[in-house]
């Protein structure tokens, strides 16, 4: 069977998905916070190439895919809240904008 | 190819590490980058050739330059150029580029291999079945893609335009309300 065990790979993947919380808990540099959501998204979609490997069906890939079209769109409108940000309140501290208004 | 997928995935780790714990941008998507293209090598060696080649190009390719596009713009002024030459010191080039050499090893290797040869899991799938699994059974899903591309575009039109002058006119006291109301 596979050489490299599942584990293995889920493992990687896990300590990924982990660094990027952390980076997206710990950070308040919101540029630093979209990196960190995007090794995030990254991790998921190698856990889902790691099962699709496992069982041999190109699903995982199909499902990567949709990670990567979620990903592009989320980061295209996350920076252009970026740039709101920084032209409202002249700062990239997310905490700043912690209180929104209607 | 085993060692491939282990050594990928410690520079992978090392990568996104120093991405997500540095304290300047640039460098950051630096590191970034080299995590990507780690993680492009571990989807090569786990049977996903069009997978990798997907990371490379957008991930690697048009997220990053997305960041890079937006870290230029909010820098302008003779205060970016100052900063410009304080971060291309030639010291920062070295963890980088030491990682991408890594994968630069590994790359070659692959590449001199006599057949390539994925991992022996249950078998690398063909480009092939791939798009017939994705314009099959997840025809709705693609259709889906598209709205979601399309809302994304929108969106960051949207967001990301000038005010016109009159909006900004009643919007310049905002930081001074938001500055009094947190105090």
């Amino acid at each position: 069977m596979a050489s490299i065990p599942m584990e293995q790979g889920l493992l990687l993947a896990g300590v990924l998905f982990v660094i990027g919380l952390t980076g997206v808990l710990v950070r308040r540099n919101i540029i630093f916070v979209l990196l960190s959501l995007e090794v995030m998204l990254n991790a998921s979609g190698l856990a889902f190439i790691v099962a699709g490997y496992r069982w041999g069906q190109p699903d995982g890939q199909v499902l990567f895919l949709f990670v990567l079209t979620m990903a592009a769109a989320e980061v295209s409108v996350g920076l252009a809240l970026v740039l709101q940000l920084h032209r409202v309140f002249k700062t990239l501290d997310v905490d700043v904008a912690s209180r929104m208004r209607g | 190819m085993n060692a491939v997928y282990y050594i990928s995935s410690v520079v992978a780790v090392v990568a996104t590490v120093a991405a997500v714990t540095g304290l300047n941008a640039v460098h950051s998507l630096l590191y970034l980058i080299v995590s990507f293209l780690a993680v492009a090598l571990i989807f090569f060696t786990l049977g996903a050739p069009v997978i990798a080649a997907l990371e490379v190009i957008i991930y690697a390719g048009a997220i990053i330059v997305l960041f890079i596009f937006v870290v230029m713009i909010l820098n302008l002024g003779d205060v970016a150029v100052e900063q410009e030459k304080r971060w291309t010191v030639g010291k920062m080039w070295v963890g980088p580029a030491l990682l991408a050499l890594v994968l630069m090893a590994e790359l070659v290797y692959v590449l001199f291999q006599q057949t390539v040869h994925h991992l022996p899991g249950a078998g690398p799938i063909q480009p092939q079945d791939l798009g017939a699994t994705l314009f099959g059974p997840y025809m709705l899903g693609v259709e889906l893609a598209s709205m979601v591309l399309l809302a994304g575009l929108v969106g960051a039109y949207h967001l990301g335009r000038r005010r016109q002058p009159d909006e900004t006119a009643q919007e310049s006291q905002e930081p001074v309300d938001a500055g009094a109301r947190r105090q």
